[in-house]
């Protein structure tokens, strides 16, 4: 394989916003928190600089990227609100790296605030009334996202025999993994049957298979690979990646049990020269359980159908032989509607060595986001060392 | 208590709501596939002909996926429980709807169904769907 655009650039550095429960804060400054604590982390400049990429929150905030420039005094030469839902952000990496090495820029800023728990948007947002689904399909009540992931959900059981308690034991682990984070908001023991005994929202999904519903942001720095040796921290590279979407609504989902990562699993193994067994750590969307589940059928971590087995018996908890959402997951840590950042955000503190008391021996990661109503997709290869 | 929400046919889709109207499940077939069409498009999804023609269709259809639902927002509280699914039609596309019933924990994906419609609110009949 010759050049890459994928070798031209690093991760330099990563943050978080405060996450949680956050009345007191606005979307932008979380936005601004997390884009000061990335820059921080990485030791390089706001002058430095010249690429913006960010998404507004599911409340709708026009042109993003140039809102969150203004507010931080960016002038950017590359800017980019390409909208996938919680997968932007994995886009947005793929998008910095294809940018840099066309010589666009030099060092891109991702950014993401929400304050959805605190300002009142539900999750997943309503429809657009000029979209065909505010006619034939708001009509009929499904209550979204959770009612979408749950047809998915339905389907998936019937072809596969796939259980509940399966689907448990993805929210079991990643409580398991929350009470190795000090900043997981839930820290309570969570057993299979404390899933299956909660109440339903849409079957076969109960109050434990949906994800968290928090306020929080955060912020990636991608640069050239030159300039990411030079910063504070030990660079983590990009090795492979992918983007695709599928469908917006669920009812045009073409196999309701084959999710986007079907596509840009293979895609992102084949840039990188590498296969699924070669993963160290993988950081899954978790906006439910069965997000995970079908997501690490479709990377081909296990066979289509085979999800409930391969979750089953602890394998993705602590101590298991593979690990996964080690910061506790959207499920147990946080998921301010779009959680795709905090994806990033843990794998590159595991491939640093800096996640203590859950900290895992990574040298390659696998993080996977995942966009609307499972239907966008990107897949990013990171490692602790570069490619070649 | 807000109102449920009801459709706003426009002019791409008022074939559709026209034809609801008078209780008949009309969809587009595409002329230059063959294909049926569902939601209304001026392009067929298939190949891009703009020759779509709309087209009675039996209104029979099996259960692809299946929810019921346990928690909704306010216009929909007083419904709960209620089955939305989506359902294949005969001719090939799929919709989503709620399938009507006293007992929806008897669903089963698969099982047969028949469009029904009725009005929703101050909206034109939607096409809910029942055990056939
Ligand atoms: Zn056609």
């Amino acid at each position: 394989m010759g050049a890459n655009f994928r070798d031209a650039v690093a991760i330099a550095g990563v943050a978080e916003s405060e996450v949680g429960v956050l009345p007191h804060r606005t979307e932008m400054q979380l936005h601004a928190q997390a884009a000061k604590r990335a820059l921080d982390d990485a030791g390089i400049g706001l002058a430095e600089v010249d690429g913006v990429l960010s998404i507004g929150s599911s409340r709708g905030t026009r042109m993003p990227s140039v809102q969150v420039a203004e507010y931080l005094g960016i002038m950017p030469s590359y800017s980019d609100s390409t909208s996938l839902g919680g997968c932007s952000f994995e886009a947005y990496v793929q998008h910095a790296a294809f940018a840099i090495d066309a010589g666009l820029c030099n060092t891109c800023l991702i950014t993401y605030g929400s304050t959805q728990r605190s300002g009142g948007a539900g999750f997943g947002g309503g429809t657009d009334p000029w979209l065909a689904a505010s006619q034939f399909e708001t009509p009929f009540g499904l209550p979204m996202m959770t009612g979408a992931h749950a047809l998915a959900a339905s389907r998936h059981m019937h072809l596969y025999g796939t259980t509940r308690a399966q689907l448990a034991d993805i929210a079991v682990a990643a409580r398991k993994w929350a009470q190795l984070n000090p900043a997981a908001p839930r820290h309570e023991d969570l057993t299979v049957e404390d899933v299956l005994s909660a109440p339903m929202i849409a079957s076969p999904l109960g109050k434990f298979d949906c994800c968290l519903v928090t306020d929080g942001g955060g912020a990636v720095v991608v640069t050239r690979s030159d300039r990411a040796r030079d910063a504070r921290q030990p660079p983590v590279w990009l090795w492979g990646s992918a983007e695709t979407h599928t469908h917006s609504s669920i009812a045009n989902m073409p196999d309701l049990t084959v999710t986007p990562a079907a596509r840009t699993g293979p895609a992102a193994f084949k840039s990188a020269g590498l296969m699924p067994s070669n993963m160290d750590l993988a950081m899954i969307y978790d906006s439910f359980t069965i997000t995970a589940l079908m997501t690490l059928e479709d990377l081909g971590f296990c066979a289509k159908g085979e999800g409930g087995d391969f979750v089953s018996g602890g394998r993705i908890a602590p101590k298991g032989d593979f690990p996964m959402n080690t910061q506790g997951g959207g499920l147990s840590y946080t998921h301010p509607g779009m959680y795709g950042i905090f994806l990033i955000v843990e794998a590159v503190r595991q491939l640093r060595g800096e996640a203590d008391a859950r900290q895992v021996s990574a040298d390659l990661a696998l993080v996977h986001g995942t966009g609307g109503a499972l239907s966008a997709g990107s897949t990013l290869i990171l490692g602790k060392e570069p490619r070649r | 208590m807000s109102s449920k929400p009801v459709p706003s046919p426009d002019a791409e889709t008022a074939p559709f709501w026209d034809a609801a109207a008078e209780g008949v499940l009309k969809i587009q077939k595409c002329a230059g596939c063959n294909e049926h069409v569902f939601y209304p498009r001026l392009v067929c999804p298939h190949c891009m002909s703009d020759e779509l023609d709309w087209v009675c269709v039996s209104g029979c259809a099996r259960i692809h996926a299946l929810t019921i639902v346990h928690r909704s927002t306010a216009p929909f509280r007083d419904d709960l429980p209620f089955a939305v699914a989506i359902v294949e039609l005969e001719e090939g596309p799929r919709m989503m709807t709620r399938v009507l019933t006293d007992t929806p924990e008897t669903l089963r994906i698969d099982d047969p169904v028949k469009v029904h419609f009725a009005p929703q609110g101050d909206g034109p009949p939607l096409p809910f769907f029942e055990p056939a």
